[in-house]
């Protein structure tokens, strides 16, 4: 296993004892690592220092209360904070509703197989590295268009963006899920 | 499950869904067409996953967190979960989830309003960069011809309709933009119910579409 298939597992261990033991040692690591992220990624789509760190607490907090939501056999631990700071971006930054899907039920009814927590987690970092290997000008204009400097007619179809696998993967977990609750 | 859906959400229409960066009423649309369509919500994950691969790579070393903002988030979570407000309707065979919530029900909620030749309409409370409507199109009747002057799209919830080209069913999307003109007819087996979504206002020809378009503000 590479060093970074491990800090994945790593962070998906550390919102099972979040969840499960409320441990406050995970969560200030989890913090220590994303909230800084959190905070950037605010300001890039257009916060104040302060009001992108008012919101950075927030999610990090929504990450503690939530953390039963989280599935990870669909999601990275980076993804799941990532929707979250989205949706408070949404609501905070532009003061809009934000309509979701219906659920397909009430998060992770039981454990995932822990050999498609692993498949997912790892081909969420092979999804990073490949964006991290993307030609600068393509990389950057991905990051501008999840900061929102892009329109969505410029954003046009982002192509190189190597979504194959994990989509695959993705919708598996989704098909399980489904039949799960049959 | 539902029949087939073949007709679906653009790629850069749900990066846009997953970034946060669209208007109201086309994530509307997105979240209905994906609570019928698992295609389009696979889809929609792993643009989350993008999101997630960007939030990483975000240099989060340069941006410095505000002395004490731990203790401050402990604090908030001390106080408790915020209380979330989620109405519960009761399944709609017509309308998901997220639609029920604009509508503030089910199909029997729907405050229609006709605009001519059997055609009814209910405008969605959306925020105003865009607009999200129902249709209602008696079956085998069709909708006025119109050009497009932005991007629209028309998913179908009960019934059918067809244009020149093709033929949709429930969960269908079409995804029309400006270079488009088409006169789409609703099958005839049923009446047809359908959300549009448009960043611009349509722009009906012939006269008296003209006109209801004044009062019914299509």
């Amino acid at each position: 296993m590479q060093e970074s298939d491990g800090k994945r597992m790593q962070w998906v261990d550390h919102m099972v004892r979040i969840r499960d033991d409320r441990d406050q040692a995970a969560f200030a690591a989890l913090f220590a690592h994303f909230a800084p992220r959190v905070k950037g990624f605010l300001m890039k789509s257009g916060a104040d220092a302060s009001l992108a760190e008012e919101c950075a607490q927030e999610v990090m907090a929504t990450c503690w209360h939530k953390a039963h939501m989280f599935d990870p056999a669909r999601a990275s631990v980076a993804t799941w904070i990532f929707t979250i700071a989205r949706n408070r971006k949404i609501d905070v930054l532009r003061k809009q509703r934000r309509p979701e899907p219906e659920d397909l039920g009430w998060g992770p009814e039981e454990e995932p197989d822990q050999a498609d927590v692993m498949a997912l987690q790892q081909e969420s970092e092979q999804l990073g590295q490949a964006i991290a290997e993307l030609p600068e000008a393509q990389r950057e204009l991905i990051q501008k268009a999840y900061f929102g400097d892009l329109s969505h007619s410029e954003i046009a179809a982002q192509t190189g963006l190597p979504l194959g696998t994990i989509k695959s993967r993705i919708r598996l977990a989704l098909e399980r899920l489904r039949h799960a609750m049959k | 499950m539902e029949q087939k859906i073949t007709h679906h959400l653009t790629d850069e229409i749900l990066m846009g869904y997953a970034a946060g960066t669209l208007p109201e009423a086309f994530n509307l649309m997105v979240a209905t067409h994906v609570s019928l369509c698992d295609e389009c919500r696979a889809r929609v994950e792993s643009y989350d996953a993008v999101g997630g691969a960007v939030l990483e790579q975000a240099p989060g070393n340069n941006v410095s967190l505000t002395p004490g903002s731990f203790e401050a988030t402990m604090a908030l979570i001390a106080g408790g979960a915020p209380d979330e407000i989620r109405t519960q309707h009761p399944k709609d065979m017509v309308l998901p989830k997220p639609l029920q919530d604009y509508v503030g029900g089910g199909i029997d909620s729907i405050k229609w309003r006709a605009i001519g030749m059997g055609v009814k309409q209910a405008i969605l409370p959306t925020s105003k960069d865009a607009s999200a409507r129902l249709l209602y199109i008696p079956a085998g009747a069709a909708m006025p011809d119109h050009g497009h002057h932005g991007i629209e799209m028309t998913m179908v919830l009960q019934g059918a309709f067809q244009d020149e080209d093709d033929y949709f069913a429930r969960g269908d999307v079409e995804v029309a933009d400006s270079d488009m003109h088409h006169t789409p007819v609703a099958d005839i087996h049923e009446d047809c119910i359908c959300l549009a979504v448009t960043d611009a206002p349509l722009r009906f020809q012939g006269l008296l579409p003209k006109i209801a378009q004044r009062f019914a503000r299509i």
